[in-house]
């Protein structure tokens, strides 16, 4: 056996088969996809930019089959790399040529809803929504929504620690889940967490959320529920410059309000959507603030008044309030479809993802709008204002030549700037492949190697996702050719690889 | 010399020498966890609040700054730490605070210490300083391992300096009190739990249920509608009495255990008292610390999803935590090879065999 491993990894084809011929050996046949035809549609993720066909796809149904494949590709050296639902942006479940996609989708079972100690039991490739649905008969949901809510799996969300407009308040999923059960890549399961509020020992389980699917298999989560509000309402506040609404946000903060809300949009990001979502923005403003409050009538009702009052003295120039469900989901709409009017103003674009202390945002906005005519690139910013979150919208065209890799390298000078006024290169999309080289930018060769020494307590044959997200000395000397500190990417022109 | 060239000196010492460390502040938690071993490095030089932005929601402090001029510190901008972390004792510190990981009152409605653990910095076992997280309230850049430091009893490393979320304080805040069983406190606590109150403490011993309700004043005087009950006076104090434990429950030698448990779990039949936290979900026994005793109260424990720990007291060499199950324990061992290689901090303070 090892005989032929050694022979069949220098012809891509034998290995192929030699891999699905073992996958299948343990397998039922509907579970393994190996036909190019048949694994096509899981070459890339949500990040469509990177594509590559893997050697198969494996469906499990259940645990054991998950052991199955794990053991397989253990014996066979073959790389794993876990996949959702496939709607991450940073390219966590792009596949290895020589490596096998696990796809939990099939384990979508939601195995317990427990309305009393307000907890569900799910498999991993339960949808996010489909979790609250199931919870909304008895008045509770699971609080962390990320855009993608509709279609992303509890998997995926574990995986890259998924976040949401509610987070600020409600918290990211590693505030959100209980326990996780793993298979580990030597063939054990481990329960992180517990069914109880902590468990004994080191907790590896807030290691493994956000871990990007590189330390285990999620085979069942364990998540919170919480209480769903009676009501919500929602302030959309006109500026008529940035830096003023970032200092609204700030003074909301200071009023000692944690809104269930808090987004800012700026004039691009308003134009950009107001003609499709017709949600009726300022076309006028500088940017536009969204602040929500949710609970009970009379404290929403107090919250709002309070935050009605410290918007007008932060110098908003209009104020309204949402009367109904129908108009607070209509100021919501512009927001949550920034990124689909992006698309149809512009062929492609690219989203970015950084964090940024709060009061460094004018500095970081202004630094963009410089970085537009560096790179000849229009950009939108729409930005997670409670939490520093900013996802900057680069528009391009990946038709025209360099266009994507300029896209890219605007993109990279944008996390570098938020590295530099003490932010970091991702709030809640992940590294994966994507913004791997700016792993460089934000740590030292002392962090990186204890982010290994991390992965080698789990995975210790570094079969799991072995390519993503941390990277090794020599792709960062790689990088360090091109790059230069402070955000400043000599010869822009430049493709980068 | 520094004292972060200090610290480097004892460590890259403790390795040649191979006499591992104590790291120690204030030593208001000696008696928690396994017993202390080594020589002491104290790390009360290494102090002082590095940033603190309130409308940043985040404070970045060294890890011997008292945990009472934290406190004070954010209390003068209406702020708090929403774990509310016991002291237990007089100069209490920041770092011993994230290293043992205890949480007070508000922790079932507000989370525990790693969840307002943003980013860290670590001196590992060879001495290198190494930073992770960041002071931003949204990050996943790379492994979360400042998370993992809470609660680990610094058997990974000297935490030297932490940045934690914080929270405003309440508008408003009212303490009710019920006569009532265990078993009907563990139902309505729950049931309670499912509903939009605005919660954020509960405590129940000897027939009282003591419930603290916190947030805007609409929806606490709503609470207090719906809720009935009686109002507690002088309800602060009376918190801060129960995140210390001054509470008479916890007077006296006899070892006292925290069992960690699924908040429905119903009452324990457990010879002598009881009082119960976080919604159901801490309870607290006083009984026995024989091997029999603990074994039979881990067993139970464990049947309901949960785990006991010997807290206080008693005879340690049962084992002060739930045991791991081995393919766990082996993740841990590795943990540790990562962070700490020649176990220099903290032996046995979590598992006796952590430093093999």
């Amino acid at each position: 056996m090892p005989h032929l491993v050694s022979e069949s990894a220098h012809d891509p084809a034998a290995r192929r088969a030699q891999v699905a011929a073992a996958l299948r050996a343990r397998l039922p046949a509907s579970c393994v996809l190996s036909d190019p035809e048949d694994t096509r549609p899981y070459e890339c993720d949500g990040l469509a930019a990177y594509r590559q066909l893997p050697l198969a796809v494996t469906l499990p149904t259940d645990e054991q089959q998950v052991l199955a494949i794990l053991d397989v590709c253990r014996e066979l050296k073959v790389p794993v790399v876990p996949r959702g639902a496939g709607t991450g942006l940073s390219g966590g479940a792009l596949p290895i040529s020589d490596g096998v996609v696990l796809s939990t989708a099939r384990m979508s079972q939601i195995k317990q809803v427990d309305p009393l100690a307000r907890t569900a039991v799910v498999q991993p490739g339960v949808r996010n929504l489909a979790i609250s649905e199931a919870a909304a008969p008895f008045g509770l949901y699971y609080a962390p929504d990320p855009s993608s809510q509709i279609a992303c799996t509890i998997g995926g969300n574990v995986a890259e620690n998924a976040g949401g407009v509610h987070c600020l308040k409600y918290g990211l999923t590693v505030h959100n889940v209980l326990r996780v059960r793993v298979a580990t890549i030597e063939g054990d399961i481990v329960e992180l967490g517990g069914a109880a509020l902590d468990a004994p020992g080191l907790d590896l389980l807030a290691v493994f959320i956000g871990s990007e699917g590189m330390l285990g298999i999620v085979l069942e989560v364990t998540v919170k529920l919480v209480p769903k509000p009676a009501l919500a309402q929602v302030i959309m506040a006109s500026f008529n410059d940035v830096v003023t609404a970032g200092n609204a946000v700030a003074d909301v903060i200071a009023a000692g309000i944690i809104p269930a809300g808090l987004e800012m949009m700026d004039r691009t990001s308003v134009r950009m959507v107001e003609p499709f979502v017709k949600a009726g923005y300022d076309l006028d403003a500088a940017a536009i603030l969204l602040c929500e409050a949710d609970g009970t009538a009379l404290e929403v009702a107090e919250e709002i008044a309070r935050m009605s009052a410290v918007l007008e003295r932060a110098g908003a120039t209009a104020i309204a309030v949402s009367q109904s469900e129908a108009e607070r989901v209509r100021f919501w709409s512009g927001r949550k479809n920034a990124f689909p009017a992006a698309g149809r103003i512009s062929p492609d674009y690219y989203c970015m993802d950084g964090t940024i202390p709060r009061k460094q945002l004018a500095r970081v906005l202004s630094g963009i709008a410089a970085m537009e005519h560096t790179y000849g690139l229009r950009c939108s910013n729409v930005f997670h204002a409670g939490d520093g979150n900013m996802h900057p919208l680069i528009l391009f065209d990946a038709s025209a030549p360099g266009e994507f890799e300029r896209a890219e390298a605007f993109g990279a000078a944008i996390l570098a700037l938020c590295v530099e006024v003490g932010g970091t290169i991702t709030g809640e999309h992940g590294v994966g492949k994507e913004k791997i080289d700016s792993m460089c930018v934000q740590f030292g060769r002392k962090e990186l190697d204890a982010f290994f020494a991390v992965k080698h307590a789990f995975d210790p044959v570094a079969l799991l996702n072995p390519d993503k997200a941390i990277p090794t000395p020599h792709r960062c000397a790689e990088f360090g050719k091109l790059h230069v500190h402070h955000g400043q990417v000599p010869f822009p022109d430049l493709p980068r690889f | 010399m520094g004292t972060i060239d200090y610290f480097q000196e004892r460590v890259r010492a403790a390795v040649a020498s191979g006499q591992p460390l104590c790291i120690r502040g204030g030593g208001s938690k000696d008696w928690y966890g396994g017993a202390p071993r080594g020589d002491i490095l104290d790390t009360r030089d290494h102090a002082g609040i590095v940033d603190y932005e309130p409308t940043e929601l985040v404070i970045t402090a060294r890890c011997g700054t008292p945990l009472a001029e934290i406190e004070a510190v954010l209390a003068r901008h209406g702020q708090k730490l929403a774990f509310e972390p016991p002291h237990f004792g007089h100069g209490a510190t920041l770092g011993g605070t994230v290293a043992a990981g205890l949480c007070g009152p508000r922790r079932a409605t507000s989370g525990a210490t790693r969840d307002f653990v943003l980013g860290a910095q670590l001196m590992d076992g060879k001495g290198d300083v190494l930073s992770f997280g960041g002071r931003v309230m949204k990050n996943v850049a790379g492994y979360d391992v400042s998370r993992m430091l809470a609660g680990s009893l610094g058997t990974l490393g000297l935490l030297l300096e932490v940045s934690l979320k914080v929270l405003p304080r309440p508008f408003a805040e009212t303490t009710l009190s019920f006569a009532m069983s265990e078993t009907d406190a563990i139902r309505r606590l729950n049931e309670w739990g499912g509903q939009p109150l605005p919660l954020s403490g509960s405590i129940w011993c000897d027939g009282m249920l003591a419930l603290r309700l916190s947030g805007a004043e609409a929806a606490v005087d709503a609470a207090v509608r719906s809720l009935g009950g009686e109002a507690l006076p002088d309800a602060a104090a009376f918190w801060t009495g129960v995140r210390e434990q001054r509470h008479a429950f916890f007077a006296g030698d006899a070892p006292l255990w925290r069992l960690s448990l699924p908040s429905t779990t119903g009452a324990l039949a457990a010879q002598g008292a009881t009082m119960i936290e976080w919604g159901g979900a801490q309870r607290w026994l006083r009984a026995d610390g024989d091997p029999a005793t603990a074994a039979a109260i881990r067993r139970a424990a464990q049947a309901c999803g949960g785990h006991a720990t010997l807290f206080r007291g008693g005879d340690k060499s049962v084992g002060v935590f739930q045991p791991l199950a081995p393919a766990l324990a082996r993740i841990h061992a590795r943990m540790q090879d990562a962070f700490d290689p020649a176990r220099v901090y903290n032996p046995g303070r979590l598992y006796p065999g952590s430093e093999t």
